[in-house]
Parts: structure tokens; sequence; C-alpha cells
């Protein structure tokens, strides 16, 4: 039993990488016992773990790897979605006509300025509901699950729905708002409108989802800290932005960096709300998304080597993104 | 012992992992293969499975036909898969043209699509003409050139056509002080789209109030345009929908229309435009048979019989669609029959009675089914013959492989915008400039 220890032994170190064999002592028994382990033991030692990490690596090799560097290869390309097999070299072209495609540029500040209108409110929201949900209330499990409703609708289903809200001439909304002495709003025909309104279904998409989340970390907030807060005499509007808020500060980051790059994804929303259930995102392209662009001219207009060279420049963007978004975190975390 | 019960544990779980990535291919590979694998297993009792993919409603089965086919052929089982917008159900099929996978045995193509599948996909597409029975004199002259190939190969059989008339409401054109016989309508503006806006302009000065005259400014230029022969490709494949004054005028005067309010602001099929029909808020609709269908859907009972149907100025066609066998169907003789069996004369005229899909074969014209036919909306109205006479005076239009994107531009970044305050030009200008960067490759 003892000298199975080298096969489980613990990490050398604390933080280390996988378990480190320690120098095994030849004694004479070990050699024997050594010898007789059959060669077919230590293959299955030295390759079993490849196979069973395999089907992962196999699936995103066909699936993930696979079409990333075959739409690599096809942005390069004039390539016809009706003949994908029939490639015409066109070096850059595809990427240098980004440059100044007007379509691409006014998708990519839609998707900018979609992104801020959806994810700013979106996660403030959350903290205010997850701070309330904090307290003790009747049916608290009842609520959180409300929250997460939203969550578990399609998107279709409710974008759809949120199209008849939204209606011109006969949209709830608009008929609210007439009580309030506003007139008739074209949400969909109307640049600022027709962003927020699809802003408004991602806001109520994703509000509960976050506001669980945040709700998560604050149940994790040691309550003594609050304790001597209140000792010191702070009141529960200092507690929140002097205990809660520093505490939550990981998780923060955590969901700012998934909105983003959900906002940078935007894509089923716009596409429902559509008047025109086409993909160019309202008749003068006023809500079209990147990734909405993406989706028209490969599957509507058929243009596959543009769409994929929009792939990759959209890719290129996101790390850019990302990148900011690392340099921006590391800097808080600097200074805190 | 123990060694051994280790790499027991171990075979168990590598063929659970195994198991279940096999699962997981599975499951994608399903997606592909299915509809093919099925067809040769057939229902268990030496029976041929033929499966359609169908997009929209054609109504096949709802008219019948399959049991009736099954029951002329007993040896044959009948399947369809419906996908409910073309827009989506496209796409798959040219997908599954380039990779020869995943084709039903007899796939259903949209007249705006049949030119870019006559040109690209004939050498995978049955050419149609040689099957037992099939007729070039069965369909319309322009329906069969439709799906025909330069070196004269038919790949696509016509079902319906949509032969366009002027539906308008009776009783809302009495209130405005214009004609309600539907000959007078008629003869009000006969032969020229400039009178039909003039008879607008007409119906708008006593409208009954919050109605315009026609529905939309799409539904207006899409009848100019169903009427033209030459639109937006000419003769030799070249596009000229900017440079063609057919085109520029259709779209000029619909711009006009609009701006004197005498259209409404929607987009046709949106569920707003679906509410104006159920609030009577227009007076005339460019009218295929199948739109009569469609408003029965949205009108609340009080509107039926309150309409009528007149020739429009000019006759024209909007939609109508094909069958096509792939070559590389399992079962590709019997689709052939089912497929000519199911476009020939007697099925067509079935399907108008009871889907209101109008018959592509002229020898339908003259039977029951046809010229007596009755819709509710239109009372005693022979729409049968009405619609029979637009077709046979519709022009054999050129059409191209990318009519779809050009008319959507025209239309929904188009004129629409006119309707949203937009001067003509402006919105001339942000249609063409959407065209054009949608139809560069």
């Amino acid at each position: 039993m003892a000298t199975r220890h080298d096969t489980a032994a613990p990490p050398a170190k604390e933080g280390g990488a996988a378990p480190v064999r320690p120098p095994a002592v030849v004694t004479e028994a070990e050699q024997r016992r050594r010898t007789r382990l059959s060669r077919r033991w230590r293959r299955d030692m030295r390759w079993s773990p490849y196979a069973f990490v395999s089907p992962f690596f196999l699936l995103f090799i066909a699936f993930g790897l696979f079409p990333l560097i075959y739409t690599g290869w096809a942005s390069l390309h004039t390539v016809e979605l009706t003949a994908p097999t029939d490639m015409q070299w066109a070096g850059l072209r595809n990427y240098t006509r980004i440059f100044d495609d007007d379509f691409f540029w006014n998708a990519a500040r839609n998707t900018l300025t979609i992104g801020i209108i959806s994810t700013v409110p979106q996660l403030m929201m959350a903290l205010g509901l997850a701070h309330i949900l904090n307290y003790r209330l009747r049916a608290s499990i009842f609520y959180r699950v409300v929250m997460l409703a939203p969550y578990a609708t399609s998107i279709a289903a409710a974008s759809l729905v949120f199209v008849l809200l939204f209606g011109r001439d006969y949209g709830m909304v608009n008929w609210a708002l007439h009580f309030a002495g506003i007139g008739r709003i074209d949400w969909q025909n109307d640049k600022w409108p027709s962003q927020i309104a699809v802003s408004a279904i991602i806001v109520w998409r994703w509000t509960g989802y976050n506001a669980l989340i945040y709700l998560a970390a604050m149940q994790a907030i040691p309550q003594d800290l609050y304790e001597s807060a209140a000792l010191d005499g702070a009141s529960r509007r200092q507690q929140f932005f002097h205990v809660t808020l520093p505490q939550l500060r990981p998780t923060i980051l955590f969901t700012c960096v998934v909105s983003t790059i959900g906002a940078s994804q935007v894509f089923g929303e716009p596409l429902l709300f559509d008047a025109n259930k086409g993909a160019s995102g309202g008749a003068e392209h006023q809500f079209q998304t990147l990734g909405l662009y993406l989706y028209e001219q490969g599957w509507v207009n058929q243009h596959l080597g543009r769409a994929s060279a929009i792939a990759w420049t959209m890719f290129l963007i996101l790390i850019v993104i990302g990148i900011v978004n690392y340099v921006i975190s590391r800097r808080l975390r600097a200074s805190s | 012992m123990r060694a051994r019960t280790r790499s027991a544990h171990r075979t168990v779980a590598f063929a659970a992992v195994a198991a279940l990535g096999a699962g997981l291919l599975a499951g994608c590979a399903n997606d592909s293969g299915g509809s093919s694998g099925s067809s040769d297993t057939g229902g268990g009792k030496g029976k041929t499975t033929i499966t359609l993919g169908l997009f929209g409603a054609f109504g096949y089965k709802e008219a019948g036909l399959y049991t009736e086919y099954e029951k002329l052929h007993p040896n044959i089982d009948i399947q369809e898969n419906t996908i409910e917008r073309n827009e989506n159900y496209y796409p798959a099929l040219v997908n599954h043209l380039t990779t020869n996978s995943g084709l039903q045995d007899i796939q259903a193509v949209e007249v705006s699509n049949i030119a870019e599948v006559t040109s690209t996909f004939a050498n995978k597409l049955v050419d149609l003409s040689k099957v037992s029975g099939v007729q070039k004199s069965g369909w319309l002259d322009w329906k069969w050139q439709q799906a025909t190939t330069k070196d004269g190969q038919t790949i696509g059989l016509g079902t319906d056509i949509g032969p366009m008339a002027i539906c308008y409401r009776k009783d809302m054109f009495q209130q405005a002080g214009l004609p309600t016989d539907r000959e007078a309508v008629g003869r009000l503006w006969a032969g020229s789209w400039d009178k039909f806006v003039k008879a607008g302009e007409q119906y708008q000065k006593k409208a009954p109030s919050g109605s315009t005259f026609m529905d939309s400014p799409g539904g207006l230029l899409n009848a100019m345009l169903g009427s033209l022969s030459t639109r937006f490709y000419d003769s030799s494949g070249k596009v000229v929908y900017k440079t063609n004054p057919a085109v520029k005028a259709a779209f000029d005067l619909t711009a006009k229309a609009a701006q004197e309010g005498l259209v409404g602001s929607q987009t046709q099929f949106q569920p707003a435009w679906d509410q104006t029909i159920s609030n009577s808020k227009f007076a005339a609709v460019s009218c295929p048979p199948w739109m009569l269908g469609y408003i029965k859907g949205k009108s609340k009972p009080d509107a039926a019989g309150k309409w009528d149907v007149a020739a429009a100025p000019q006759a024209g066609n909007w939609g109508g669609s094909f069958l096509t066998v792939p070559k590389s169907g399992k079962n590709v003789t019997e689709a052939e029959k089912l497929a000519a069996w199911l476009t020939a004369p007697a099925q067509q005229a079935k399907l108008f009675s009871v889907q209101g899909s109008f018959p592509s074969s002229p020898a339908a014209y003259t039977m029951s089914a046809v010229t007596g036919a009755r819709n509710e909306m239109t009372g005693d109205t022979p729409i049968g013959t009405i619609f029979a006479t637009a077709a046979k005076g519709s022009p054999v239009q050129i059409i191209g492989p990318k009519d779809q994107i050009i008319q959507q531009g025209l239309t929904d970044n188009g004129v629409i915008l006119v309707t949203k305050g937009k001067s003509p030009a402006e919105a001339w200008t942000t249609a063409t400039k959407t065209i054009d960067n949608n139809l560069e490759k």
C-alpha cells in the first residue's frame, strides 16, 4: 500500500505544477516490482490522460480551431456562399475595403453605443437590486427566481414581445408615454429610440443574472466588517459605499468583462427587432451591430470572403478591448 | 488484484468518455444526415419514403394531396419538412446543395431565388423536362423559362404563381366617392400607374378618417416592379437597376405617393402592418391570390364580404415557387414522378381552391375549381377568372440571381424612408448605396 505513494503524491509545494515524482529510492524489491509492471501498464499511464482530455480537444479542433483558420483563409479570397470551393485570391482587399466601408464603421459605432446604453444601466441596476435582496426579505427565494426568469427566456420570444411593446402606433410604451404628455416615438425607425429599445431588451434579460452574481458575492462578505463599521458609526449608505463596494471589486470587474464581451457580440436582439425581418438593422442601419453586419454579408448577401474578413477584424478589435480591460483592471488593483 | 480493479475502473471510465464523445459527434452528424438516412429505411414495410423540403405554406398536406398520392401508389410514403420563412430555408438549401448532403428528395425554390439556383446549381439538379408526363405546354411560358438554363435544362417545375390584381374595400371607396363596381374601378386606372396614384389622390380628399389609399410604399413599388419586363437585370445578365428608367420612375412615383400620404408607413408582413389590416386603415392593396388568404387571417370578422378585386393598371406577378429534384437524392425516379404529379393541372387547381395558391398551369384555368372559386373576403367575386386574366397578361420578366436583395433594398431601405420624412432623393441614395454594398462580392 505504502509504495503506492509515488503515483499519488501531493504537490511538492503549494501552488506548484502537477505532482512531481520524488526521486525514487531504488531498492532491490522496488527494482523487481518495476520490472514486473507490464509495458502495457506504462503505456496506459502515459497515454490514457491524453485520451481522457481528447474529446474536448477533438471537438475544439473540429468546431473551433478549424473554422477559425478556414475563416482566415477565406478572408483572403473572393468567395461566395453558393460556391465555397471556388476561391479567387484577393489578398488583403477584403480587409482594406473595411477602412472605407461606411456600413462597417456604422455598425461598429452602433455596437459601441448599444453596448454602453445597455451595460452601464444594467450593472448599476443589478447592484442596486442585489443590495435590496441582501436585506432579510419575506419570500426572498421567490424574488431571486423572478429575477432569473428573463435570463431563462429565449431571446426570440422576448424580442418579439418587445417589438410589440415598442410599436409606434399600437405599442404599449407609447401609450404609457402619452399619459406623460410625450408624443409618439418611432422606436424602430429613429436612431436613438431604436438603440434604446434594443438596449432595453438586453437590460431586461441580463440584469437579474448580474444581480444574482452580485448577491452571491455580497453574501460572502464577512458580517463582522459591517459590525465594526456600525460600531464606528457608519450609516447604511456609508456601509454600502465603504464596505460592500470595495469587497465587490473583483466581482464587478468580472461582470464588466463578461458584459463587454456580450455587448460586442450582440446579435439576436437587433436581428429580431428589425422591422424588415432582415439583417440590415433598420431601414437606415440605425441599429445594425457588427455581429448583424457579419451575418448580413455572409448569409443574406452570401459574400463569404467579406464576411470572414469582418469576423477577423471583430476578433482583432476584441483582443484590443481585452488588453485595455486588462490594463485598466491592473491599474485599479495597483491603486487599491 | 488491486491493479486489475483499477484498470477495470479505467476501462469503464474510458468507455463512458468514448460513448459520450460518440454521442456528441452523432448528435452533430444527425443534423445534416438525418433526412437522407431516413429515406432509405422507409416505413419498415418495404415502403419508399419520399421527403419534401418546403418553406412557408405550400398546403400539399392540408389539401390532402399526399394521402391521395399514397393511395394511388401504395408503396410510397411521403414526408415533408417545412421551414417557416424562405430567408431561413434558402441559405440552408444553398449549403446543402454545395456540399451535396442533407438534401431532401424534392426541394422547393422560391421565384426570387430560382435564377440563382438555375445558374449555379443546374448540374446538381435533375432535368425535369425529360420526365414522362411533363410537357412545356403544361405551364405558362414565362414560368417554364424561369427554371430553364441557357442550354435548355429545366430544373424546376412551377407550382404556383402570384398574378397581381388590386384588392379594395368597397365600403371605403364608396365613402370616398369612388366607384365600387370592379369593372368601373378597373377603368379608373387601366393602363397606367400614374392614373392609379391619381385615383389615390382622389380617394385621400374624402377618405374615411385615419385611412390611407394603399397599405404601404413597399406594396405599391412591388406591384409596379412586378409589371415590368426588364427591371433589375438586362437580358445579358448585367445589373441595370440603377440606370433603368422604368425602375427609377416606379421609385419616384411611389415616393410621390408616400409624400402625399397616400400610403401607410408600415412595412408589409410586420405586426404593425397586420394591425392596419384588422383596423381597416387602408382601402386598397396590390393583391396576388394568396394575399386574400393573408387578409382573411388578419381581419376582424365584420370585414368579410367588404372586399372586391379589380384588375391592376398593368398585369404583373408577385411570388410563386418551383419544385426541384436533387440528383444526389436516394429516390430520384420516385421523386421525379411525385414532383410531376404535384405540379400537374388537376392538383394545382385543387390547391388553389384549398390554399389560394394560383396555378401556373393554364390548363387549370378552365377547371371548375378555379372558375368557381370564391373567397369569404370578396363575397361572390369570381376571383379565379380575374387572376387568370392577370396571369395571362403578365410580362415575361427577366429575373436575376440577386433580385431579392435589390428589391428589398428599394423597398425596405428606400421608399419606406419617404414615409418617415426623408426626401425621395435621400431615400434613393440610401437604397442604392445599401444595394451596391450588398451586391459587391
